[in-house]
C-alpha cells in the first residue's frame, strides 16, 4: 500500500543543508500497525510529511496504492491526500471559530459533498469518538483528550485507508492520552493502516511493527 | 467544493474580524457613494441642460451675421465688414420650403415705465412667429398679430407685470418704452428658470417698431423652425444659398442647429461627468488597498488554518477562491452601503434644491456594484495567491 524507495530529504538552511532524510527504504501494508520512534531531529516527522503527501522528496520514488504519486500535480495530490489519507497532529489544529462538528465537517466540503450527506456523517463520527454530546461546542470549550478525539473523527471522516498520528498524545495527560492511543488502536482493528509517532517507549512497543530513525536513517 | 460552501466558510471568517470588516467596509463604501452622487449629478446636469434645450425645439436654426468659422482660405480684404441681416433677408427665407416658421429678432435694452415706476429691461423685437419658434405660452391677452407693421402693442413677461403693474388690469394699459408708448396686449406665462433668455424680465414689441425704436436696420439674429428634423439640414443649405444670393455672393453668415448645441453641450458634461467621476475613484483605489491590506494580515494570521485546509486536502484553486470569495463580500458589502449612503444624500440634495431633477442612473448602479466587484478582484488577488502557495508542512508548524 505505501512504499518508498531511496527516498532522500534535503534541506537548505542558509549555507547549510540538512540531511532529514537518507536513504530511506519502507513498505507498509495494508492494516498495518507501525510506530516511528527516534530522537529529537532524527526525522520522523518529515518522514510522516511526506507519507502524508505534505512533503516532496528530494529524491526517490513513493508508491501510494501501486501508482506513483512523486510526479502529481496540486489537484491531483490534493485529491489523493483527501481520499487517502487521514492525519492527526500534536498540536490538533483545530478552527477555534468553528465547532466540533463544524471542524469535523472541512474535509466534506472540501470534498464537494452534499450538506445533507454531511450531517449524517459527522453525527456518526462524532458517536463513533464518543463527544456526540459536545457537537456544538467550540475547541476552547473541549478538554485536550476531547479535542484531539474531534480531530481524529474528522481525520477518519472521509474514510481513508491510511491514519498517520505525529506524537497524537504529546499534549495529552496519560488517561487522555490512552484513550486516544485506543481509539486509533481500535481504528486499526478495523482494518484502517495506522502509523504513529511516538517518543514514548510503552505506547512504540504496543504496535506490531516498530521503526527507529537516527539521523534520517532507519535503524531497526 | 459547493458554491454556498465557499461563502459560507468566507463569511464566518470574515465574522471574527469586525474591526477590519468595518474599515473595509467604510472605506469602499465612501469610494463608492462619492462616484455614484458625483456620477448622479453629472447626468442630471447633462439632461436638464439637454433636456431645457430640447423644449426650445430640436428643429431650430439660429441665422447669426458674421460668419464665425475659419474657412482657411484668403483673410478678408481689408475694409470689408460682413453685412448685416435685414428683416428683408428674413422674408426671403419664406423661399426654402422646409421652414415652417422665421422669427427675425432685434434686441436692446431700454428704460420701461407707468405711472412713474421706471424699470430697465430687455426688449426683443420679433413676430408673431416667435411664439411658435420659442414655444412661448400666455398667461393673458394674446401675443404679436401676424403683421409686419411697427403696431405701437407689446407682450410683457410675468416680472415686469409684478414690478410695474402689480394687483392692475393689465391688459389695454399704456406701457412707455424709452420716449414711445406701446400698449400692452398680452402677459407671457411665467417660465420659471430657462436656459437663454429670461423671458418674465423682457418686452416684445412688434420687430418694425424696435428697429424704429433703436434706430437700427439689422437684426440680432433670426431663428427658424424647421418642419422637420431632417428638413433642418435641407434648411441650413438653403438659407445660406438665399443669403448668398441676397449678399451679393458673399457667404457672411453663421448658421448653428439646435441639435449642434444640444451636442456639444452633452458632449461636454458627459466629459465632465466622466472627469469628475475618475477623480472620485481614487477614493475606491484607496478602499482596494485597504482590501489588500486587510486580506493580508488575514492570511498571515491565519496560516495555520491554511496549512490544516491543505493537509485536509484543499486544493490551492480553493484557497485562493476561498480568500478572494471573503474579499468580494466585503467589498461588495461596502458597495452596497455606499450605494445607501449615495441614495440618501441625493435624497437630502433633491430635497435642497427640488427644482433640480437629481436621478441615479440604473447603469451607474451596475457599475459601482462592478467596480467593487473588480477592486476587490485585483487587491484580494496577491494576498489570496500566497495564501495558495503555502507550503502546508511550513504553514501548520507556524504559530
Ligand atoms: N522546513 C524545514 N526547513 C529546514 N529544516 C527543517 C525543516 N523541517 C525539518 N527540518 C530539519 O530536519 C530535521 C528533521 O526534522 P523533523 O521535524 O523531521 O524531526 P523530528 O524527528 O520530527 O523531531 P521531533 O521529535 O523534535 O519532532 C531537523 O534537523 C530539522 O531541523
Ligand atoms: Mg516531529
Amino acid at each position: 500500500m505505501i512504499q518508498l524507495e531511496n527516498i532522500h530529504r534535503y534541506f537548505q538552511v542558509g549555507e547549510q543543508r540538512i540531511h532529514a532524510l537518507n536513504n530511506i527504504n519502507l513498505t507498509i501494508k495494508k492494516g498495518e500497525y507501525l510506530s516511528i520512534m527516534g530522537p529529537s531531529g532524527s526525522g520522523k516527522s518529515t518522514l510522516l510529511n511526506v507519507i502524508a503527501l505534505l512533503d516532496q522528496p528530494s529524491s526517490g520514488r513513493y508508491r501510494l496504492n501501486n501508482q506513483d504519486v512523486t510526479q502529481l500535480n496540486d489537484e491531483q495530490l490534493a485529491k489523493a491526500r483527501r481520499e487517502n489519507i487521514g492525519f492527526v497532529f500534536q498540536f490538533f489544529h483545530l478552527i477555534p471559530r468553528y465547532s466540533a462538528a463544524e471542524n469535523i465537517e472541512i474535509p466534506l466540503i472540501l470534498a464537494g459533498i452534499a450538506a445533507k450527506e454531511r450531517k449524517q456523517r459527522v453525527t456518526d463520527a462524532l458517536l463513533a469518538v464518543n463527544l456526540q454530546d459536545r457537537a456544538a461546542h467550540r475547541p476552547d470549550q473541549l478538554s485536550g483528550g476531547q479535542t484531539q478525539r474531534v480531530a481524529i473523527a474528522r481525520a477518519m471522516i472521509m474514510r481513508p485507508q491510511i491514519l498517520l498520528a505525529d506524537e497524537p498524545t504529546g499534549n495529552l495527560d496519560s488517561q487522555s492520552g490512552r484513550e486516544v492511543i485506543e481509539l486509533l488502536e481500535n481504528l486499526n482493528q478495523q482494518q484502517v493502516t495506522l502509523v504513529t509517532i511516538t517518543h514514548d517507549e510503552s505506547l512504540g512497543r504496543r504496535a506490531q511493527r516498530r521503526i527507529r530513525l537516527i539521523d534520517g536513517q532507519i535503524k531497526d | 467544493m459547493i458554491f454556498t460552501d465557499t461563502i459560507n466558510l468566507a463569511y464566518t471568517a470574515i465574522k471574527t474580524q469586525p474591526v477590519r470588516v468595518l474599515l473595509i467596509i467604510l472605506a469602499m463604501s465612501i469610494g463608492i457613494a462619492s462616484v455614484t452622487v458625483l456620477t448622479a449629478l453629472g447626468e442630471s446636469a447633462r439632461l436638464y441642460i439637454v433636456n431645457e434645450f430640447e423644449a426650445l425645439g430640436t428643429h431650430l436654426v439660429i441665422v447669426l451675421p458674421g460668419r464665425s468659422e475659419t474657412t482657411g482660405g484668403h483673410p478678408p480684404l481689408f475694409g470689408e465688414t460682413p453685412r448685416d441681416l435685414t428683416l428683408a433677408d428674413a422674408e426671403a427665407l419664406y423661399r426654402s420650403h422646409n421652414i415652417a416658421a422665421i422669427a427675425p429678432i432685434t434686441i436692446g435694452a431700454a428704460p420701461v415705465s407707468t405711472k412713474g415706476l421706471e424699470r430697465e429691461t430687455t426688449i426683443i423685437g420679433s413676430t408673431s412667429a416667435l411664439r411658435q419658434v420659442r414655444h412661448l405660452s400666455l398667461a393673458q391677452g394674446r401675443f404679436l398679430p401676424q403683421t409686419n407693421k411697427a403696431l405701437s402693442i407689446c407682450v410683457i413677461g410675468q416680472t415686469i407685470k409684478d414690478e410695474l403693474f402689480a394687483h392692475q388690469q393689465v391688459l389695454g394699459q399704456w406701457l412707455r418704452i424709452s420716449d414711445r408708448r406701446f400698449r400692452v396686449i398680452g402677459v407671457l406665462a411665467s417660465e420659471g428658470q430657462s436656459i437663454g433668455v429670461d423671458f418674465d424680465d423682457m418686452v416684445i414689441i412688434p420687430v418694425a417698431a424696435a428697429q424704429t425704436l433703436f434706430n437700427t436696420h439689422s437684426l440680432f439674429r433670426i431663428l427658424v423652425e424647421a418642419k422637420s428634423k431632417q428638413g433642418m439640414y435641407k434648411a441650413v443649405d438653403e438659407i445660406r444659398e438665399i443669403i448668398k444670393a441676397r449678399h451679393e455672393g458673399e457667404d457672411d453668415v453663421t448658421l448653428i442647429t439646435q441639435d449642434s448645441v444640444v451636442n456639444a453641450f452633452d458632449d461636454i458634461l458627459t466629459a465632465l461627468t466622466l472627469t469628475v467621476t475618475s477623480i472620485a475613484s481614487i477614493s475606491l483605489a484607496v478602499a482596494g488597498i485597504l482590501v489588500m491590506n486587510v486580506m493580508w494580515v488575514s492570511v498571515t494570521q491565519r496560516t495555520a488554518e491554511i496549512g490544516l485546509l491543505k493537509a485536509l486536502g484543499a486544493t490551492k484553486r480553493q484557497i485562493l477562491w476561498l480568500f478572494l470569495t471573503e474579499a468580494v463580500m466585503l467589498s461588495v458589502a461596502g458597495a452596497l452601503v455606499g450605494l445607501f449612503l449615495g441614495k440618501m444624500t441625493l435624497f437630502v440634495l433633491q430635497t435642497i434644491y427640488p427644482d433640480f431633477p437629481v436621478f441615479l442612473p440604473t447603469w451607474a448602479v451596475f457599475a459601482a456594484l462592478f467596480v467593487a466587484l473588480l477592486t476587490a478582484l485585483i487587491f484580494g488577488v496577491l494576498p489570496a495567491r500566497k495564501a495558495a502557495s503555502m507550503d502546508p508542512v511550513i504553514a501548520l508548524n507556524k504559530k
